[in-house]
């Protein structure tokens, strides 16, 4: 099968409209043909990760494109970075390293592209309706803009990323079609009680479990509470962890779940998984790997922290302050940290001994300090990396614990109906 | 992406996201999580059923395709983008070629069966 193509998309192809358009949609073609893509089709906007360093590769890529003259041809964001640009002394890795960093970034930004630095995009103002088509990397933006948003974009990654932001134009497959939407396994929670149901760990834990059951597969989650975006996004990180879930539908919430019956696109499902209060215990399990006591860090915000979070993460701190042995770091995008300075509350996260983080995320770089014990997070994501890119000990709890365990300076487990 | 590449077969028991699993530097299985955890991938025919997870992994791939650490080639039962781009942007900004090949369940339990195996642009030849 080969794609076919419009004139002006040969033309790009060819090289008429300069190399770096020509680089771009070689890219964008031979993956479409990896894609078994028909045609290509047009997108309105573009979330990169390829500004992230890992290595000379993607820096000699992002030069190529942008000595040759590339410009973004869509509105484009940018995920995460190895630095973070607003607290630049917190970067503790080799100079070089950080320099070549910085160098990726720049090029990124040289192309057009707006310095968001987040893996949140769906946060900021101009966010994709339902149904528009969109190239989003990262997965965990991906699975939001599919599923909670409704806007319509496959599980990209780097270099695709850039390519399709530079010509406009992404291969017309995956889950930019109906047929690729619907769902095909179903999670019933309906034999959960309902302080299950309630609890605010019934997300990120329910999200980690069926990540790990349904592998690439669409699931729908069936009898679930009405789950605030927030929650979704703790949900799908989770599952895009896990697993390979670019899309979920959560049956009387999400944009294209109006009814079971809609979610699975009138087919009947591949499985129907009833979820037990076993699996959900054995899957909050899995996410952490000691029982140890002893509390060094603790870090959220992986995907980015709202402005929703941060009140809460407010709320549940009061006049307390962390205990001066435990590091509390939270990761979040500049433009939600704006927000903070303007509402006044970024003096009182620092009296309260809370370093904010930007730009970048705690566990693809190092920012954090070193420290003894072992580091606590809200966040199935960064429980599910952390031990592996950072080589530390995770305990993964709610908000509540990781807050009562800063100011106690030792791990207090979430009591519940776990 | 397709190529000539010969090697011994690696089969991984658990799908691997390159990212997060996997070190272009030495070339072995990083993810503690992964029964294989250890074992280095480089020169090896890897059959993989399935990619996982990040999208930062067409980024560590390539760099292993540029470093030498990388697979010989990848034989996987699901297309898969993903590692299908860091082959296909290490032959587009390097020239170098680690094929990326799609199989029905009869050829991949094949290959899966042999020591060591030889591909050719449309050919797959057990030699042990």
């Amino acid at each position: 099968m080969t794609l076919d193509l419009s004139a002006e998309e040969q033309a790009m192809r060819e090289g008429d409209l300069g190399p770096a358009i020509a680089l771009a949609m070689r890219v964008i073609c031979r993956t479409g043909d990896a894609m078994r893509a028909e045609r290509l089709l047009a997108i309105t906007g573009a979330h990169i990760d390829s500004c992230l360093f890992h290595g000379q590769a993607g820096l000699d890529f992002a030069a190529r494109l942008a000595s040759d003259g590339a410009r973004v041809k869509v509105p484009t964001t940018l995920n995460v970075a190895s630095l973070d640009l607003v607290h630049p002394e917190l970067f503790r890795g080799p100079s070089d390293t950080g320099a070549k960093a910085r160098e990726l970034m720049s090029h990124y930004e040289t192309m057009g592209c707006q310095p968001t630095w987040t893996c949140a995009p769906y946060q900021l103002d101009n966010r994709p309706s339902r149904g528009e088509h969109v190239a989003w990397a990262e997965s965990n933006a991906i699975v939001f803009a599919n599923s909670v948003l409704g806007a319509r974009t496959h599980r990209y990654g780097d270099f695709i990323d850039i390519c399709a932001a530079i010509t406009g134009r992404a291969p017309a497959a995956g889950l930019h079609l109906d047929e690729n939407r619907m769902g095909q396994v179903v999670f019933d929670l309906g034999d959960l009680p309902q302080s299950v149901i309630q609890h605010g760990l019934l997300a990120p834990v329910l999200g980690h479990f069926v990540g790990g059951r349904v592998g690439a597969l669409v699931p729908v989650i069936h009898n679930a509470p009405n789950f605030t975006e927030d929650q979704m996004k703790s949900f799908g990180s989770a599952a895009a962890s896990s697993g390979s879930v670019g899309i979920f539908h959560v049956v009387g919430v999400t944009p294209e779940a109006d009814t079971l019956h809609a979610a699975l696109g009138g087919q009947a499902p591949q499985t129907t998984i009833t979820v037990t209060l076993d699996d959900l215990r054995r899957a909050w399990g899995e996410l952490s790997t000691t029982s140890s006591e002893k509390l060094g860090a603790v870090s959220l915000g992986t995907p980015h922290y709202s402005i929703r979070e941060f009140d809460r993460l407010l709320e549940l701190l009061g006049s307390r302050q962390v205990d001066p042995r435990v590091h509390f770091y939270v990761n979040t995008g500049r433009g939600v940290a704006a927000e903070l300075a303007l509402r006044g509350w970024l003096g009182r996260l620092e009296k309260a001994g809370v370093q904010l983080v930007t730009d970048t995320c705690t566990y693809i770089t190092p920012v954090m300090s070193p420290f003894d014990g072992a580091a606590m997070t809200d966040s199935p994501k960064w429980a599910y990396y952390a031990p592996g890119n950072l080589g530390v000990e995770v305990v993964f709890g709610s908000t509540e614990a990781c807050v009562e365990s800063a100011v106690a300076g030792r791990v207090v487990g979430d009591t519940g109906p776990w | 992406m397709s190529g000539r590449a010969e090697g011994p077969v690696v089969v991984l028991s658990d799908p691997l996201s390159f990212w997060g699993g996997f070190d272009a530097e030495s070339g072995e299985i990083t993810d503690q999580r992964h029964p294989q955890c250890g074992i280095k991938l480089t020169g090896a025919v890897l059959l993989m059923p399935a990619g996982r997870g990040s999208s930062s992994a067409s980024s560590v791939l390539a760099e292993a395709i540029r470093l030498g650490t990388a697979p010989a080639a990848v034989v996987m039962r699901e297309d898969d983008e993903i590692v299908a781009l860091g082959s296909i942007v290490a032959d587009e900004l390097y020239g170098m070629v680690m094929p990326v090949v799609v199989v029905d369940d009869a050829e991949y339990g094949r290959i899966a069966a042999a020591n060591r195996v030889r591909l050719g642009r449309e050919s797959l030849a057990v030699l042990s």
